[in-house]
């Protein structure tokens, strides 16, 4: 038996060693996300164009704008003299917030009255202004704590705060996007790799009529299957390897849980792709049709539904149920919870069965119905 | 002894019947022919025969085990090769020899006996490291089937393996199956090129699923074609064919290119009889009338005739 999956698994090597475009592709493909994903999909605000409408001229205004132009979230891109200039800098995009203090600022902070300022904030990227809104209030309640604590000096009592916020991100201090996005990015390109290979490799024996001469000899299924998938499973493993090697040296992102539960789960999650590789070469019959399927139903959902970019817990919860159809979605929370936290097998157990679930539902659909279509033709 | 025993055999898909209660027998070291026309049935046969496909009703014995209950021990005396000729075109010569002998699990020693063997049947002695891709269709059929029997199977399945060979290539490649014959292995073909059913031991032919005729070629020929069968060759075969039919000494006319085999009874006197019947009707020239031997092809249309007519 064993002989028979080795004999496969050469075949497999050697067909792969001369389809030098396949290779290139499988080892490139993953470097280009991960630098794409890297450097360009970065949710982080920073440098935001900020214009100052200052109309009290003061001493205490012009505190405030200094405040502001230290922090490294803000960029003082100019100051304003009339109102119309308002309009302009936000329609032109010259500017992303627009500070307006009001003439009689200074005034009535003196005079221990309450005051305000106006921030005009472009929400056409409504993320973007979230995040600007929430800076501009930090930035304004450090102010505030500023002014009072002065006064209070002033008349010779102390700063009395009774809660105090100390806000510790923990897993990643800094809310890097990349160090976010790494786990799901190695989901996301295993998942494409191996599906897409799997279900071609298979398909194109199909096309080309070896199949059935395989089917005639004393192979087993079991032993054919064993055989074509592992030379992908070491290539995935293997992409897998570089994502995080790359992810080190780009990103400086380090696994900080166990590497022998990284291989183990890594494992159980390929034998899923797999699983889902396999039963689409069963459902198509050419290597298009294969390509396009595989390539739709393993992208788009670990994109879109794994909670790689967009979190779960913020969709509908009809979108919630559909994100199970997706074995990345049990992966990237695994990943997260090894490279990230740094966390044992107890904290994402269930995650492993659900992806074992998911195995026996494709490996059960794919028999069935590949036991279906060879009677029928 | 017989290598192959089918007996009511019956595979439906849906409604449709594609093979329809047939049976025979295939004596061991025998050629047989399976002859019929595209969708006849021939195919999904061979598939139920060699245990990839599970009859509706009816069993067969292949190599002395049941197809229905042993499937798994068929696949182990059988080999297969269809009109693809199943090989890797992107591995060479030797690599695909090698894969072929790993899944039919052959020993180191008995591997390099057999490859040379293969080798030498397919030409292509000191060519190993070819990419099998790059060999003509022929020299790729060659070593199609001698991979296809590389662990040495008692029996021999062809699924039309010589569809799209040249002529050359298909009369070697017929030599090859006698070759195989001589050593004792059973090599049940089909075909639709009825002149190499010729080269059969026996033959049935099949129609709509339903076995049509048996015998070997000499039998059929007598045993359907009582009547005096003619050549005829005319400028307009097509036209001339219609008038024929007409005419009450002709059984059967039918088109073999640029001629016409009319097959003709009793109150046929004498050949002239037929340009002069021609030349009432039509315009057209006669340009050669012989008597001839019936080919298989002939058979094989006239039972499709007769066929149709016990239909309507």
């Amino acid at each position: 038996m064993f002989k028979r999956t080795i004999a496969i698994v050469k075949k497999e090597v050697r067909q792969l060693r001369r389809d030098v475009r396949l290779l290139a592709v499988i080892f490139f493909f993953p470097v280009m996300l991960l630098i794409m994903f890297g450097y360009a999909v970065n949710f982080d605000v920073k440098n935001i164009k900020v214009a100052i409408y200052d109309q009290d001229k003061s001493e205490l205004s012009r505190d405030f704008i200094n405040s502001l132009n230290s922090s490294e979230y803000f960029n003082i891109i100019g100051f304003i003299n009339n109102y119309g200039d308002v309009n302009k800098y936000l329609d032109q995009k010259v500017a992303l917030c627009v500070v307006v203090i009001p003439q009689d600022f200074s005034k009535k902070i003196n005079s221990n009255q309450e005051t305000s300022i106006q921030y005009l904030i472009d929400g056409v990227d409504a993320n973007t202004g979230s995040i600007v809104q929430n800076y501009m209030f930090a930035a304004t309640g450090q102010f505030n704590q500023k002014v009072n604590s002065k006064i209070l000096a002033k008349n010779g009592l102390k700063e009395f705060t009774p809660l105090s916020i100390e806000t510790q991100f923990w897993f990643n201090p800094d809310l890097k996007t990349t160090r976010f996005l790494i786990p799901g990015l190695i989901a996301m390109i295993l998942i494409i790799t191996a599906v897409i290979t799997v279900a071609l490799s298979f398909v194109r024996e199909k096309e080309k009529g070896t199949m059935e001469q395989l089917n005639v000899s004393s192979l087993k299924t079991i032993e054919l299957i064993i055989g074509k998938t592992f030379p992908f499973v070491v290539i995935a493993l293997m992409n897998a390897g570089l994502i995080l090697l790359a992810g080190y040296i780009f990103f400086g992102v380090v696994v900080k849980g166990s590497y022998l539960l990284l291989l183990f789960t890594t494992l159980i999650f390929l034998t899923a792709s797999t699983s889902l590789g396999i039963f689409i070469s069963v459902v198509s019959d050419s290597q298009q049709v294969a390509f396009t399927a595989a390539t739709f139903v393993s992208l788009l959902p670990s994109l879109i539904l794994s909670g790689f970019v967009f979190p779960i817990d913020s969709m509908p919860w009809i979108i919630q149920l559909i994100t199970n159809i997706t074995p990345a979605k049990f992966f990237i929370n695994i990943l997260r919870a090894i490279i990230l936290r740094g966390v044992g097998i107890s904290a994402f157990w269930d995650q492993i069965i659900y992806l074992l679930i998911f195995i026996a539902i494709f490996v059960v659909l794919a028999s069935v119905i590949g036991k279906r279509k060879a009677e029928s033709v | 002894m017989n290598s192959i025993e089918v007996n009511n055999l019956t595979k439906t898909f849906g409604k449709f019947t594609a093979v329809d209660n047939i049976s025979f027998n295939v004596k061991k070291g025998e050629i047989f022919g399976f002859l019929g026309a595209n969708g006849a049935g021939k195919t999904t046969t061979i598939r139920m025969l060699c245990g990839i496909l599970t009859p509706t009703s009816g069993d067969a014995m292949v190599g002395g085990y049941s197809i229905m209950k042993e499937s798994s021990k068929v696949k182990t005396r059988i080999g297969y090769m269809s009109q693809r000729f199943s090989l890797y075109n992107d591995l060479t010569v030797e690599e695909n020899i090698n894969f072929f002998s790993g899944v039919y699990n052959l020993p180191e020693d008995k591997l390099k006996e057999r490859k040379k063997w293969v080798l030498s049947i397919a030409n292509l002695e000191g060519k190993e490291k070819l990419l099998t891709g790059s060999l003509p269709g022929g020299i790729k059929q060659r070593l199609a089937l001698g991979t296809a029997v590389i662990h040495q199977p008692e029996i021999v399945f062809l699924d039309e393996p010589t569809s799209g060979v040249d002529p050359i290539s298909r009369r070697n490649f017929w030599e090859l199956i006698n070759y195989l014959s001589n050593e004792g292995v059973t090599v049940l073909v089909t075909t639709h090129y009825l002149e190499e059913a010729e080269f059969c031991n026996n033959i049935i032919m099949i129609d709509q699923g339903k076995i049509i005729a048996e015998g070997n070629s000499k039998e059929l020929k007598s045993a359907h074609i009582k009547n005096k069968m003619y050549k005829l060759e005319s400028n307009n075969p097509v036209e001339v064919m219609e008038q024929l039919k007409k005419a009450d000494f002709v059984d059967e006319v039918s088109i073999f290119g640029n001629n016409l085999h009319l097959s003709v009874n009793e109150k046929l006197k004498e050949k002239n009889q037929i340009t002069s019947f021609i030349n009432q009707q039509v315009d057209y020239k006669v340009n050669s009338i012989d008597e001839i031997t019936p080919t298989l092809e002939d058979v094989f249309i006239h039972l499709l005739e007769k066929g149709k007519k016990k239909v309507v």
